[in-house]
């Protein structure tokens, strides 16, 4: 009776995960599908509490005390982190959770082996397909967990790029290292703990070394790959203890993640064998260091919000540098003040504009910006040679016509918003530092450019006011 | 050879969930704006939170006495729990700006 309530309960929890899903890639459904997904999640957890028995001795679940305890830390801590990261800090927050995610995962399948010699018939060893799993999930939970951890600490800034002599070598050696190490402990007559533990070594460092090369505008790449590493970490969980909900919910993720890093790898351009092996960036510094002619013209305020005020079209084209300095509300402010004063205000979106795509479309929805007045690259692209002025407010790589003129350029191939179409362009810098690419943008040096130094939001209540004074 | 026939011969209805969830998991996002592309990814993260429940059942499964399974089982359930909170909060704060706008 029981064991009927409990698959029942799994079944609903995996047609909550895949209507989840499906809600959440339309933007009218998507805050129920969150919600849908969640409740199914929680009465997964609770049946499985209260209701799971075990195979052999069909016993209830024990240490109770334990697992609430558990649950609570877990849910207080995870509750306050989601509650007070900023919206800029987003795509690390993701990358973290999914380290966790990772962790438990790698976690499950070490206790796990550690069983297999109690269940073991003894005659034909460890060589079957239960130890498979169990080591594949070792395998690929630590990785990801690793490698999320990595690009948490990248993103926070706390670690740079970083790439060691022979990279593509030593990681393939590992991969293959790993593997054979996999093989060598299922053809051992006995469950070897130490073996598992270098396995367990050797793929964090694996994990580590995956991510440490991999540079800037690759890393929502990465981290949604590493989504998917999870989800298939969870399904071999639920491989190993016939758990359907685990199993669906494990492997939704992880080919739904997959499509996830097809499509981001598309919007860059890039292919995804690319993004692993060659580290963005870093092995191009000599294409990055071509010098370029012409010089750097700025513009002063008065000017910049004449040039505004008097125009008929213009474009935002906003980047990460402006949700850094949290300008997105003084941005829809500027936006408000010179719509009351005739002008049209359109913001272009790269599909990968701020970290992760669509990451610019939910920090300007913070900010109130209506969803009309946002257009997708393709159309923008379009409509650049009407616009008078383009106001690229923290945008740099995206901006950066190398990616259609230099065939050296690490980012060459990669779609670009064409604002040198346009009549005017003024663009909104901290100072000359390069974008996350790392690479020069000739941009700059072009004839319609003028420069407008300094911190995007204090520019951008300055710009208002003068606009209003006009 | 004999081994990965009983394998797969004794698992076949794992591995029809498995294929068809693949082709499930492609078809349900493969329409997707790109301004939910954010949001999606977080919400299958918190999705593949589910790997908790093996978590629940290592601890549960553990003997009371065996401290080192207890102490794994228990940061288990600790990070699986912050997957899935963290995940499903952090998904729905996203998504509570875009309902804003609706409204509007």
């Amino acid at each position: 009776m029981g064991q009927h309530i409990l698959h029942i309960a799994y079944l609903i929890a995996s047609i909550t995960f895949i209507l989840g899903l499906k809600m959440l890639s339309n933007p009218k459904t998507a805050k129920r599908g969150n919600m849908i997904a969640a409740v199914g999640m929680v009465l997964g957890i609770f049946a499985t509490i209260f209701l799971y028995r075990d195979s052999v001795h069909h016993h209830h679940l024990g240490n109770k005390l334990w697992i609430f305890g558990g649950i609570l830390i877990g849910t207080i801590i995870g509750w306050l982190m989601a509650m007070k990261v900023k919206m800029t800090a987003m795509p690390q927050m993701v990358s973290f959770f999914n380290g966790m995610g990772g962790a438990c995962a790698a976690i499950i399948s070490i206790v796990e082996f550690g069983r297999l010699n109690e269940n073991a018939t003894g005659l034909d060893g460890i060589m079957n397909g239960t130890t498979l799993v169990i080591l594949l999930g070792v395998l690929i939970g630590c990785v990801s967990f690793a490698g999320s951890i990595i690009a948490y600490l990248k993103l926070e800034g706390k670690m740079g790029d970083k790439s060691l002599p022979l990279q593509q070598f030593v990681n393939v050696t590992l991969m293959a290292g790993s593997i054979a190490l996999i093989w060598y402990i299922m053809s051992r007559e006995s469950a070897d703990q130490t073996l598992l533990y270098a396995l367990v070594a050797l793929s964090l460092v694996y994990g580590v070394l995956f991510v440490l090369p991999i540079g800037g505008a690759d890393m929502p790449v990465v981290i949604s790959l590493l989504n998917s590493f999870t989800g298939m970490a969870a399904a071999f969980g639920g491989f190993l203890y016939h758990n359907s909900a685990m199993l669906t919910g494990g492997i939704l993720v992880g080919s739904a993640g997959t499509i996830l890093t097809v499509l981001m790898c598309k919007a860059m351009n890039r292919s995804l064998l690319n993004v692993i092996l060659g580290s963005f960036g870093g092995g191009n510094a000599a294409a990055g260091e071509r010098e370029i002619g012409g010089s750097i013209r700025e513009i002063s305020l008065n000017d910049a919000a004449v040039l505004c005020n008097y125009s008929t079209k213009v474009m935002i084209v906003p980047g990460y540098g402006l949700a850094v300095a949290q300008a997105q509300h003084t941005c829809h402010e500027l936006e408000k003040t010179l719509t009351a004063n005739g002008v049209e205000v359109k913001y272009a979106i790269h599909p990968v504009a701020g970290r992760m795509p669509g990451h610019m479309n939910v920090l300007l929805a913070e900010a109130d910006v209506s969803y009309d007045k946002l257009l997708e690259m393709e159309v923008a692209n379009e409509d650049f040679d009407a616009v008078d002025v383009v106001l690229v407010i923290g945008a740099n790589d995206v901006v950066n016509p190398a990616a259609k003129t230099d065939p050296a350029s690490p980012i060459y191939g990669m779609p670009i918003l064409n604002v040198e179409e346009s009549k005017n362009v003024i663009v909104f810098k901290r100072g000359m530092a390069k974008g996350y690419a790392g690479i020069e943008n000739e941009l700059f040096y072009h004839d319609k450019t003028r420069m407008l130094f300094g911190d995007a939001k204090s520019s951008l209540e300055k710009l208002v006011s003068e606009v209003k004074s006009l | 050879m004999k081994e990965i026939l009983d394998f797969i011969g004794g698992n076949m209805d794992m591995i029809y969930i498995i294929i068809l969830s693949i082709f499930l998991g492609i078809e349900v996002i493969s329409n997707v704006p790109a301004i939910l592309h954010t949001p999606l990814m977080s919400g299958a993260n918190a999705i593949h939170g589910v790997v908790i429940i093996g978590a629940i059942i290592v601890m549960g499964e553990a003997e009371p006495t065996n401290y080192l399974a207890l102490g794994l089982g228990l940061t288990a359930v600790i990070m699986g729990t912050l997957n899935v909170v963290g995940g499903f909060v952090v998904t729905n704060r996203m998504l509570q700006m875009f309902q804003k706008k609706v409204k509007k």
